[in-house]
């Protein structure tokens, strides 16, 4: 794409740019270190991640101030102008995927003040796989590339597959034993936490597209035209009222 | 993003006339002016080099472009203003309600009585006052004026300009301030009853509150009138208008309804143009 022939406006976008960016990478290092802390049962580890959230919220508002500078100042169009509302947009998004790296701090903290209730193999798991849609969705946002964009919308699934199952191994943990339920609600809880990550990634990819293709395809009714990944349905128990349901 | 949401004038006739569409550019359903192949020319060199486009029917449609695009010599072809300069010629149809006003029996002061023309700098008569500036066209044309004190009231109520002035209507057309002037003269275009009002820069001397009031007078008139204005602003297309129009090197690069042109142009020199990204 050509530069502007306004070269301080060029850098005003570029820094946005990186403002994004830099967000996003904190967001990633919060949720790795946030799952590290509950492998190793580190809760130094998770509350220095949970200060890491302030850094992301001044970025959060530098970017906005710095947007709304772009507005007032230079009347931004089209792509330009798809790009500052996708920022304003994905930044919100990324805050709130710090929040939810906060609270799984948080729910490790109380965990760790307990034995463990069992060894972890689907929590990494499917956190590799939500950090994995936000790194993606941030490498199709640098590339403006859509189709990487897709990608990350229509992994969503997995995710969303990994907490069905989560669950339905946690409800046996606590059908099993009363004992087990507080800790087993916590670690449903940061399941929980990593599913949410993983919808904000996809919002995030969705504005990708809104950037590049100047399409909005919000809303649009995903559920109905994605087919799963095979072998992905691993349960269709979601809720406590699903179970009742069954019985 | 749904096309148009935000112009009732587009929305309200493309969803009635054909709700199937959802995107694409709003069809317009009746063409004031249709430029057919229109070429035009400064001696031998080719400024305008066959441009098809339709104006609709009442609507503001703004052309926009860099300097030497062609814009404006386009906007004087459609009331064979461009003709006037020595070793201009335009060649081409351009259809007004179907008929072709370069037409041999075609008399052009009847097609500029029609199509009428607001320019850059404000030009009231500098001898003459603001009533008889109103009336000026009129009186140059010839024609019999039946009702001079409501023709006069009715065009400058128009014209946004009723209240300032109707306790002075014998002072000078000049004695009025720059924005002032700019709606006089668009009174005095529009005692004349026209069809089409051309706007070849209206605003550009105009101090900013000057110009917010002929954009709104613009955006007014537009429900009324077939409006073409050139622009050199983008944010006064993108404010004023209903479809725009990109000119380059005397062609039409893209036209499309004005919320498109701005928020996602199909063409990428009109987007290089339109964010600043051009030469």
């Amino acid at each position: 794409m050509p530069r502007h022939t306004d070269l301080e406006y060029e850098e005003e976008l570029r820094q946005i740019r990186e403002h994004l960016l830099l967000m996003g990478a904190k967001v990633e290092e919060m949720i790795a270190a946030s799952m590290r802390a509950l492998l190793e049962r580190d809760s130094d580890l998770a509350a220095k991640t949970m200060r890491l959230d302030t850094q992301i919220n001044r970025i959060e508002m530098e970017t906005d101030e710095m947007c709304v500078r772009v507005f007032a100042r230079r009347q931004p169009v089209a792509r330009d102008l798809r790009f500052l509302t996708m920022v304003l947009k994905v930044v919100t998004d990324l805050e709130r995927m710090g929040d939810m790296a906060v609270n799984i701090c948080e729910r490790v903290i109380e965990l760790n003040e307990e034995t463990p209730l069992k060894s972890y193999v689907d929590l990494p798991a499917m956190a590799e796989a939500a950090q994995g849609m936000l790194r993606e969705a941030l490498d199709a946002f640098v590339e403006a590339d859509a189709e990487r964009a897709q990608a990350v919308i229509d992994k969503d699934y997995v995710v969303d597959a990994f907490y069905s199952q989560v669950f339905r191994e946690l409800l046996t943990y606590m059908m099993e034993n009363p004992r087990n339920i507080y800790r087993a609600t916590r670690v449903q809880s940061i399941a929980k936490y990593l599913e949410r990550i993983g919808d904000h990634a996809t919002n995030v990819a969705e504005m990708v597209i809104f950037l590049v293709r100047g399409k909005d395809i919000r809303h649009s009714g995903k559920m109905s035209t994605i087919k799963p990944p095979s072998g992905a349905d691993l349960g269709s128990v979601d809720s406590l009222d699903d179970l009742s349901k069954a019985k | 993003m749904t096309d148009n949401l935000a112009n009732p004038r587009i929305t309200a006739r493309t969803m009635n006339e054909d709700s199937d569409r959802v995107s694409g550019p709003p069809e317009i359903l009746k063409a004031k002016i249709r430029a057919d192949d229109v070429h035009a020319f400064y001696g031998a060199k080719e400024a305008i080099k066959g441009i098809t486009l339709d104006v609709a029917e009442k609507e503001v449609t703004a052309f926009i472009g860099p300097s030497g695009c062609g814009k404006s010599t386009f906007l004087r072809c459609f009331n064979r203003m461009h003709e006037i300069i020595p070793g201009a010629r335009v060649a081409g149809r351009v259809l007004l309600d179907g008929s072709d006003i370069y037409d041999a029996e075609i008399d052009p002061v009847r097609v500029r009585r029609r199509v009428g023309m607001v320019f850059q700098k404000p030009n009231p008569f500098p001898t003459m006052s603001i009533r008889e500036n109103v009336l000026a066209g009129l009186k140059l044309n010839g024609l019999k004026i039946n009702d001079a004190d409501r023709l006069v009231e009715e065009s400058l109520q128009q014209a946004a300009l009723w209240d300032e002035v109707k306790d002075s209507l014998h002072l000078s057309g000049t004695s009025l301030s720059g924005g002032q002037q700019q709606r006089l003269c668009i009174a005095r275009s529009l005692a004349l009853e026209p069809e089409v009002l051309l706007m070849d820069e209206p605003c550009s001397a105009l101090d900013p509150i000057a110009t917010a009031r002929v954009e709104e007078l613009i955006h007014e008139l537009g429900g009324k009138y077939t409006i073409v204005i050139v622009t050199h602003s983008m944010q006064q297309a993108a404010r004023v208008s209903d479809r725009t129009a990109f000119f380059y090197l005397g062609e039409l690069i893209e036209y499309d309804a004005t919320d498109t042109i701005f928020t996602k142009p199909s063409d990428p020199r009109t987007e290089d143009y339109i964010t600043g990204r051009f030469g």
